[in-house]
């Protein structure tokens, strides 16, 4: 065989892989409910159920401000609340490679434990699989998450709309730079620690605050605020502005940037949030965001334009404007 | 932000400067990616007057690599002993016919690292594998390198080498006056390559071309005043060597560093993507480091390779053509579906117009 092959670069969260997305996988996914490509789908019923699933695969499995076993409860719990759900049940996949230490494995479950207890779900099925020496890396993992709707309509990626205030909870790109610096190929003497943590006590807050005013959340994990922005822009088919000066700063994660030359906008993060909310209840979200663990830093830093749409621009420090593009390959290697 | 604020003020400050100083038209060429993406990223564009056009040049060593030097690496790749570790910035571009990724995707063993110290690790762990470090770059990287290879040379490393592609920028600079395509009426020069050079090599082009070289830092008052001292001397007639990034860069240079690339390397005749083969601008390992020179060491066959026919790399490289008016750019040729390197490195000028330019924010 010689055809195409699969490359990191479409796994790096950006352009690229939602490109492979879009053309290989989509087609094989339900035409009414799978096609939607939100953090989580809602399924129809009295219940109200919704449903995700995601894969951890991380290196190195322990990081600064989490490991692979907390990563892979908050991932999946984030991503049943960036839909206005309440997650409640969890199912753990493990692939786990010949020659892993045991210890890393008790490790991971202890966290398990710990960010299930945190986030108040239950973990209640899963599956585990030994696989040869170099057929994976250490441990790789899968949850599924189920969780309640806590509000009809709930928040989606297509409902921005021109006028709404633009929410983050906190700095960004954390993660990422915790992952690089501990990765040790850097030398950098960074403190900064991931941010890693479950979000839907927060969003609970949040909707309880703004109810259906709360337009759209994403969380902006690969591909980071950038990646996170340009998608509700193009779902919804508005533009934004965002304001450079009114971001929560992490002066590690700046630092390490400016060296690095990454732009932060760009950088992963796996406990941040954007709230796409309407005006009238962007200031009491916010002061519910504040008031939580979670968002004592939240900020106001933007607004949903009319268009044009799919954009995102920023206007920088200096009072002059660029474009925030979506990372297009493999940025970082793998940090979630 | 109060400091926030201070520094606005500055900016536009210097703007209305310039533009009181720029009364007829000038154009002035940056020649270093960071200077590019700095530019792309504050938006400086927008704070300049219309009679003051800023052209990106060769300053982006990626880009600068010429096809023939990728179709090396990919040779090297392809070779199962062979280990190629390199800058993430390489993975990308096309060669004649593929890239390193589309090479490791299909199992050729490339790693990204983000120093050639971190590749000589790899050949220390790995003494069943060739490691070959891509040396991109220029005077900036190259003293790195340099060391990386003497510490080589030190250990007695039997698996380890280096495929030199570093290139030295007024060399370049020299060639673009001298083929008088593009008028260039100032230099921003570079500030990291002028940490290591000095202001020596600058001065021999303002004295035989007369036309004036500022060096300047990245942040967006650091470029301003640039800017604004190249302007000041196009309207006074003048053409000099000013250093206006002097919090780091010395009259002299950094002194260790050039004793590490003379100890190292000779200057030899390079290739150039868009500028052809130009005299003593280019490193090349010193004979007595040769088994650490994978040109050497892998006998590799000089390639005559040219460019993808719809790329125009090479004339966005002498600023010839700006990215915005190459007729690839955002059709045939996207960050996603490159045809050359500017449009992949982080640091090219078709990467950073894509980014921040691509449509007129206003």
């Amino acid at each position: 065989m010689s055809g195409p092959q699969v490359t990191l670069a479409q796994g790096g969260g950006g352009l690229q892989m939602q490109e492979l997305i879009a053309r290989e996988l989509v087609p094989a996914c339900d035409a009414e409910l799978g096609r939607g490509l939100e953090d989580a789908v809602v399924l129809p019923g009295a219940e109200r159920l919704v449903l995700t699933t995601d894969s951890y695969v991380i290196r190195p499995a322990i990081f600064p401000g989490g490991d692979l076993g907390k990563l892979a409860v908050c991932g999946t719990v984030n991503d049943l609340a960036m839909r206005g759900a309440r997650p409640v049940y969890l199912t753990l996949g493990l692939i786990v490679e010949e020659g892993t230490e045991l210890e890393l494995l008790r490790t991971v479950m202890r966290s398990v434990a710990a960010a299930c207890a945190e986030a108040g779900v239950a973990l209640v099925t899963g599956d585990f699989k030994v696989v040869e020496r170099d057929s994976g890396d250490g441990i790789f993992a899968n949850t599924a998450g189920v969780g309640f709707l806590r509000q009809d309509p709930p928040p989606s990626l297509r409902r921005a709309r021109p006028g709404d205030a633009i929410l983050i909870n906190g700095p960004v790109g954390q993660h990422g730079v915790a992952l690089l610096a501990a990765r040790g190929e850097l030398q950098l003497q960074v403190t900064v620690q991931s941010d890693c943590a479950p979000l839907a006590d927060l969003v609970g807050a949040m909707l309880k605050a703004g109810g259906e005013g709360v337009h759209a959340l994403h969380d902006p994990t690969r591909g980071g605020v950038a990646a996170a922005l340009n998608e509700i822009a193009e779902a919804s088919g508005v533009g934004m502005e965002i304001r450079e000066r009114d971001f929560p700063r992490d002066a590690g994660v700046d630092g390490a940037c400016d060296i690095l030359g990454l732009d932060p906008l760009q950088v992963a993060n796996e406990g941040k949030l954007v709230a796409i909310v309407a005006p009238e209840v962007a200031e009491a979200v916010l002061k519910a965001m504040r008031g939580h663990q979670y968002g004592a830093e939240s900020a106001l830093i933007g607004e949903v334009l009319e268009g044009p749409a799919g954009r995102v621009s920023l206007r920088t420090a200096l009072g002059t404007r660029r474009i925030v593009d979506p990372p297009s390959g493999e940025l970082l290697p793998r940090i979630c | 932000m109060p400091e926030e604020v201070a520094l606005r003020k500055q900016v536009e400050a210097l703007a209305r400067q310039i533009a009181k100083v720029a009364k007829r038209p000038m154009q002035f060429m940056e020649v270093c990616g960071t200077h590019a993406h700095a530019v792309g990223r504050l938006g400086l564009r927008q704070l300049l007057p219309e009679t003051l056009t800023l052209l990106s040049g060769p300053g982006c060593p990626v880009c600068v690599t010429p096809t023939g030097e990728i179709d090396w690496a990919l040779e090297l790749a392809v070779r199962p002993e062979v280990t190629v570790a390199t800058f993430g910035d390489m993975i990308r571009v096309p060669g004649s016919l593929q890239s390193l990724g589309d090479l490791r995707a299909a199992g050729a063993q490339v790693q990204v690292v983000y120093s050639p110290t971190q590749a000589l690790e790899i050949a220390a762990e790995r003494p069943d594998r060739e490691v070959v470090f891509l040396g991109v770059g220029f005077e900036t990287t190259a003293p790195t390198v340099a060391a990386t290879i003497q510490t080589a040379a030190r250990q007695e490393l039997p698996n380890f080498s280096v495929l030199c592609c570093h290139k030295l920028i007024p060399p370049a600079m020299a060639a673009l006056l001298a083929g008088g395509e593009v008028q260039i009426d100032g230099f921003l020069a570079p500030g990291h390559v002028s940490t290591i050079l000095g202001l020596g090599p600058y001065q021999a082009i303002v004295d035989e071309f007369h036309v004036p070289c500022v060096i300047a830092g990245f942040e967006a008052h650091d470029i301003l005043q640039g800017l604004l001292a190249l302007a000041e001397q196009v309207r006074d007639g003048r053409a000099e060597v000013e250093n206006r990034y002097g919090r780091t860069v010395r009259t002299e240079g950094n002194p260790v560093a050039q004793a590490l690339l003379e100890e190292v390397f000779e200057i030899v005749p390079a290739r150039w993507r868009g500028l052809g083969v130009l005299p003593e601008s280019g490193y090349a390992l010193r004979e007595k480091y040769a088994q650490f020179d994978a040109v050497w060491r892998f006998g590799l066959q000089p390639s005559e390779a040219g460019e993808h026919p719809l790329c125009h790399c090479g004339e966005v490289l002498r600023g010839v053509r700006r990215p915005l008016d190459c007729p690839a750019f955002d059709a045939a040729c996207t960050p996603l579906h490159p045809l050359g390197p500017c449009m992949v490195s982080s640091e090219g000028s078709c990467a950073a117009a894509y980014r921040y330019d691509r449509v007129e924010v206003k």
